[in-house]
């Protein structure tokens, strides 16, 4: 390894942080190019790897490795790498940590603390993305409540001290059994190497703890954090009181976090317990996406609305990961690429919604698409993402999801829970239709007459969100390929 | 017989009695600090020497030198350096008495210094007292009504748990017809009766130590006295009781436990379920009880109590697992430093914030983020710590000592540790809340100097370097619980 890429990627914005923290200077402009910059390179250098990762038959499955002894009497290692699971996740992390940047160009409370904060957080996830060592992916999961429980109390609006609290509960008590699970996974194998463990199989845990107890202590914190009914209840709240760009972190990357580690840690090291409990899974993937759906129905807040829509789609994650055959498999990771992206735009639109207009209640507004017409189009580009229409990434994530549910012989029935997951695709197309008829259709109100539409720095980052999500509609296998590297050695470890 | 092994303890006696002599004759008082801290340096170059060395005991096995006494006497002298270090402001509240007060810190140390190198249960329990009884009069120190009222009661309880101590020893004794500890090890190997019915005697003096060792740790149900004396004690002196009395009350039950009760396993098996009962209790009780606590010196009390309960998982990881990995107690060694660094951290900026607001009211800490933004984020980063949220020591700390007990089959203990983890981070969070996001009132300036300033530093950097490195002092904690001999 000539260059340490993955560590430069994860320590700028982190640097970023420190810089800013560390200069005292009185123009916020100058905070704001900082933390551009310092969100600008790490994007460059992911768009390089990714670009530069080998897809080539008999490539390394894990790329761009680092590895130094970092504790030796834990024989923990500092250890980063990525393989194909984890390289889209990083591109999206630093897309969306730019964009973050850019969302947050208004915000003018305490900018400096503000932005050190928002590029700790970034480092963090990051960091969750490439580490290959349990010790140091956990205390990058864990290091990430700091900065969100700052962004959210202080920046954040409405019930924002109660809401930041839950949050930091919520996670605290999910690491708190992940934890556990990692202690029992690294006293049973005496390694933290996760491609370690995961490559050597279950055979080499000892009898000294069931497997299925260590996978399901494990579960429990990732289960947390996707977040998977009934344990979802600290997202609404979290997401309605956090400021803007931090919604999009938080649904963009976030929560990914949860749905990354059940693939990297629940499949690829317990196959054998991960079908056995395929069943009660996937039902409360069902039960996630039904409920969710049917709760997003009757929001009025517009901000509560597009939360509650993320707990319905990270059921579809949820199917597609306990579906357990390689397309779903696939199919689970780009719906978490494609919600990032589409999630993290209805987020910025809300924001920009609520920035502008002032109001968050849908029952107020109205009429909105003559005076600001650019957003409602992005608005509504972003929405038929969202319920999955043809030619956007929405579409192909989830077509995959059910495709690869359907056909996959791992789990019984499967085929039954397929046909109940596609209700709730109609229960999305009713909401987001209801929510865009709301909002910016029906006579036009006076009193929003002088809304600004957005401005030119908005339109930058609108287009930018739309093109990927075309794009990636259009021709997923731009990411569908690379996920695949990832995931195939992992569907392999499913019997059938 | 080698005096030259007692040079550590031998230079502190003297700084001591020179600080009291130097007293008669100076006009500025604040040079007997500068004398204290010198004694300190001075005697922990003298101990750091020592390291590594395979010394014998001296005083026919009264004392031992080795490297697990060398390694706690380093700790105390580091942590009476701080707190004297951090005690430049507040010295002025004890008038008359400023050169005694640090006397007392130094003659106390050298009790705790002792404690650690006892190999004998009547050295044992003499440093015990020599560490004890200068604390009583350290906390009436301020002569206030609520200072008086903490010192008598922290004598009176102090008092009866010596005393059950000795009565335990004396049980013990009776029993194996031994007192010194390596000695009450091999009688109860051979030839005495090691069950608990065939031998009550015997049970009954453990339980006794375990609560007469319980109250220097503070663990529940021996905590009664701690919310009152930490509140009501100078706060310099409540620091170095959070971590001083209880490192030195871990170092005694180290090697008492380990030493003398550490095989057959019948007994070790016995004393491990005290520990993990009285753990678990310490735990829930610290945790819960600090919840509603207003006063910042009576929260971090309850919080003590609670950390006393994550140590205490340690202890009972060995005396149920029958330790077979030098990892054992080490573990527990690098919680005390991280302990004591964290808190150190946490008491130091409480003392240097109520120099400035003159409160120790949690409400008062409000609008601090934007008078002392780097004071509140000291605060906030050692509380961030005694959570156990990397990348602080404390997190370092909780993954070494919990990953040994998960590995010896302590997992539902684990879980509970964890679970209280969650609970403590509500109450620690909340001061940070109000020092971050509730406005403040009046802003008053007064200036620190620049000493306490440097003790905060050190223990935060402490704390960040261990959190981050923490594989340099876990070797040297290995090498220091390498003397037990499992």
């Amino acid at each position: 390894m000539d260059f340490n890429y993955l560590s430069t990627i994860m320590f700028l914005p982190a640097a970023g942080a420190l810089v800013i923290a560390l200069t005292k200077n009185k123009d916020e402009k100058i905070t704001k190019r900082l933390a551009l910059v310092f969100t600008a390179i790490p994007l460059a250098l992911a768009i390089y790897l990714f670009v530069a990762f080998d897809r080539s038959a008999g490539a390394a499955v894990v790329q761009f490795q680092e590895k130094y002894l970092w504790i030796a009497p834990l024989s923990a290692h500092y250890h980063l790498g990525v393989d194909g699971l984890s390289m889209p996740l990083l591109l999206l992390t630093t897309f969306l940590g730019f964009l973050a940047v850019l969302i947050s160009w208004k915000v003018h409370e305490r900018p400096r603390e503000y932005f050190a904060w928002l590029l700790l957080l970034e480092t963090s996830i990051i960091g969750v993305f490439v580490s290959l060592d349990l010790l140091l992916f956990f205390i990058m999961w864990e290091i990430e409540v700091i900065p969100m429980y700052f962004l959210i109390s202080v920046w954040g609006s409405g019930r924002k001290g109660y809401s930041a609290t839950k949050y930091v509960i919520y996670t605290l008590l999910g690491s708190a059994f992940m934890l556990a699970g990692i202690l029992s996974l690294y006293f049973t194998t005496g390694s933290l190497d996760m491609i370690n463990i995961a490559h050597r199989g279950l055979g080499i845990i000892q009898t000294a703890m069931p497997a299925a107890a260590i996978f399901w202590l494990l579960f429990f914190g990732f289960a947390v954090k996707l977040p998977m009914f009934p344990l979802h209840t600290w997202l609404p709240d979290a997401h309605t009181d956090a400021p803007t760009a931090v919604s999009v972190m938080l649904a963009g990357v976030l929560i990914k976090m949860g749905g990354y580690g059940m693939i990297r840690l629940c499949v690829s090291m317990f196959p054998d317990q991960a079908q056995q409990y395929a069943q009660i899974l996937i039902i409360l993937a069902l039960v996630g996406i039904i409920y969710g759906a049917a709760v997003t129905l009757m929001q009025t807040d517009i901000k509560r609305l597009i939360a509650y829509s993320s707990i319905s789609h990270m059921g579809y994650v949820l199917l597609g990961i306990f579906a357990l055959g390689e397309v779903s498999l696939t199919g689970a990771a780009l719906q978490m690429f494609s919600h990032g992206v589409v999630t993290g735009l209805l987020f910025a639109m809300a924001g920009l919604v609520i920035h502008n207009i002032e109001v968050r209640d849908m029952r107020k507004l109205g009429g909105l698409a003559r005076q600001v017409p650019v957003m409602m189009a992005v608005f509504v580009i972003a929405g038929l993402a969202s319920l999955g229409l043809p030619t956007t990434s929405g579409f192909a994530a989830e077509f995959l999801i059910f495709l690869g549910s359907y056909t996959s012989g791992a789990v019984a029935h499967l085929n039954i829970y397929t046909l109940i997951a596609i209700i709730g695709v109609v229960l999305t197309a009713g909401y987001i239709l209801w929510m865009i008829q709301q909002a910016f259709h029906g006579p036009p109100k006076e009193e929003y007459n002088r809304v600004k539409d957005a401005d030119n720095l908005e339109k930058v980052y609108m287009f930018v969100m739309v093109a990927v999500i075309m794009l990636v509609g259009i021709y997923p296998a731009v990411l569908t390929d690379v996920f695949q590297l990832g995931i195939a050695p992992i569907a392999g470890l499913i019997g059938g | 017989m080698n005096l030259s092994l007692l040079k550590p303890e031998i230079t502190l006696a003297a700084a001591a009695v020179l600080v009291i002599l130097l007293d008669l004759f100076i006009k500025q008082k604040y040079m007997t600090r500068y004398l204290g801290l010198a004694g300190l340096v001075v005697s922990g170059v003298f101990a750091a020497i020592m390291w590594g060395d395979n010394n014998p005991a001296i005083f026919n096995n009264m004392l031992a030198t080795d490297n697990f006494a060398v390694f706690f006497k380093l700790l105390f002298l580091g942590i009476a350096f701080l707190v004297i270090l951090s005690s430049a402001d507040y010295e002025n509240k004890f008038r008359n008495f400023k050169s005694e007060y640090y006397a007392l810190i130094l003659i106390s140390t050298l009790g705790m210094m002792l404690m650690a190198s006892a190999a004998d249960m009547i050295s044992l329990f003499i440093s015990l007292e020599l560490a004890s009884i200068p604390l009583y009069v350290l906390v009436s120190l301020l002569k206030d009504k609520k200072s008086t009222e903490s010192a008598l009661k922290y004598l009176l309880l102090g008092a009866i748990a010596s005393a059950v101590v000795l009565y335990g020893m004396a049980l013990v004794f009776g029993a194996t017809g031994e007192t010194q500890l390596a000695a009450i090890a091999q009688s109860l190997g051979t030839s005495v009766d090691t069950t608990p019915l065939g031998n009550p005697g015997l049970y009954m003096g453990i339980v006794l130590m375990v609560a007469g060792f319980g109250f220097k740790i503070a663990a529940v149900p021996f905590q009664m006295w701690v919310p009152d004396v930490y509140e009501g004690a100078p706060t310099t002196i409540t620091a170095y009781l959070s971590v001083g009395s209880k490192a030195a009350g871990f170092a005694i039950i180290l090697r008492v436990f380990f030493t003398a009760f550490g095989v057959p396993f019948d007994i070790s098996n016995n004393w491990g379920i005290i520990f993990a009962v009285l753990s678990v209790i310490s735990m829930f009780i610290g945790n819960i009880a600090a919840i509603p606590q207003t006063n910042i010196k009576r929260m971090l009390g309850y919080s003590s109590i609670a950390q006393a309960g994550y140590l205490m998982v340690g202890l009972a990881t060995f005396g149920l697992a029958m330790p077979s990995t030098v990892l054992g107690e080490s573990g527990l060694l690098f919680f005390l430093v991280s302990y004591a660094l964290t808190n150190l951290g946490a008491f130091i900026a409480v003392v240097i914030i109520s120099g400035r607001i003159n409160s120790d009211t949690i409400a008062d800490y409000a609008g601090l983020g934007k008078r002392s933004p780097v004071l509140a984020l000291a605060l906030t980063f050692c509380l961030i710590s005694l959570i156990g949220i990397p990348p602080a020591a404390g997190f370092m700390a909780k993954f070494y000592i919990f990953s040994l007990a998960a590995e010896h089959g302590l997992l539902w203990l684990v879980i509970l540790a964890a679970i209280n983890s969650v609970i403590s981070a509500y109450y620690y969070l909340r001061v940070v809340k109000v020092m971050w996001f509730n406005e403040a009132p009046a802003a008053e300036k007064t200036t620190t100097t620049v000493a306490p300033v440097v003790a905060l530093a050190i223990c935060c950097l402490g704390v960040l370097l261990l959190g981050v490195i923490p594989g340099l002092i876990m070797r040297f904690v290995e090498s220091a619980s390498s003397i037990f001999p499992f």
